[in-house]
């Protein structure tokens, strides 16, 4: 379990440093990519390919192994078909994203910048996301259990 | 484009590529930030996670370290606070309604060439783009 946090922690240094690195930490930045009809900003396209080039090698490799190097299985989310929660939560998200120009890595990232405008988008994101949790994400209705 | 314009992107977006295929090799996990962010705040049904916590402190160290030792952010923000408001609080419930964020669904999702995650990508960047032409072009500003 030791290696398996440490692992997670070195990917999250990877994470955050790439996020900064990239600019994509920036709200203007990522609103002059989604501007696509007016002074348009490409550099987040250069972010989304860039990562999908280790990313997808990653995913190559995995399909060669049984087991990843710290856990004895994958737990990588079966392919299943998109349903009305898949497509309502990302027009929800691609909503805020829009309002404000922070998706979740970003906006964590931005709480070392000290900005109080990051401090209250994630505030109110963990709002959103235990809204969430005891609403439509309840881990079992309670009726069932009766 | 000048030189400098992509390659401070493309090496960024290497070193989440990087992140995002390391965490499924080593641990056989998504590297989504929303999940990770809510399993770190014990809101999954797997209760408290030491993963989600040391991926969300590694992000913070690793923001931290490159803002130091790398570039310097210059954020500019232009929401207001009811926006900041808004927007986080739909962000955070939709994307654990859709079970997914730009990481989850765009960088790990597409790696995989999953369907569910080609159709959250699609609608999420449809969305923000018309999100984002909507208020600049009928309330010229806000965002």
């Amino acid at each position: 379990m030791f290696a398996r946090i440490l692992a997670a922690v070195a990917c999250g240094l990877l994470f955050g440093a790439g996020l900064v690195v990239s600019d994509m930490i920036n709200p203007a930045r990522v609103l002059a990519f989604l501007d696509i009809t007016g002074n348009w900003d490409p550099s987040l396209a250069f972010v989304m390919g860039g990562a999908l080039i280790p990313s997808s090698i990653a995913y190559l490799i995995r399909n060669k192994r049984r087991a990843p190097v710290f856990d004895t299985t994958f737990h990588v989310p079966a392919n299943g078909k998109p349903d009305g929660r898949l497509v309502g939560g990302a027009v929800l998200f691609g909503l805020g994203w829009g309002l404000v120009g922070l998706c979740p890595g970003p906006a964590i990232a931005a709480l070392t910048t000290g900005r109080w405008e990051a401090v209250l988008f994630v505030a109110a994101m963990l709002g959103g996301m235990i809204a969430y949790r005891f609403t439509l994400g309840r881990p079992m209705p309670a009726y069932t259990s009766r | 484009m000048s030189q400098i314009n992509f390659l401070w992107p493309l090496s960024g977006g290497l070193l989440i590529g990087l992140s995002a295929g390391l965490y499924l090799l080593l641990n056989g996990r998504v590297a989504g930030i929303s999940g990770l962010t809510a399993s770190a705040a014990s809101l999954t049904d797997a209760g408290i996670s030491w993963l989600g916590m040391g991926f969300i402190g590694g992000i913070l160290a690793g923001a931290a370290l490159a803002s130091a030792l790398i570039r310097q952010p210059e954020l500019t923000i232009t929401a207001s606070p009811v926006l900041l408001i808004t927007g986080g609080l739909i962000v955070g419930f939709g994307t654990r309604l859709g079970s997914g964020c730009t990481s989850g669904h765009g960088v790990c999702g597409l790696a995989r060439l999953s369907p569910r995650s080609m159709i959250a990508t699609a609608t999420f960047m449809a969305v923000a783009a018309l999100t984002v032409f909507v208020v600049r072009t009928l309330f010229g500003g806000g965002a």
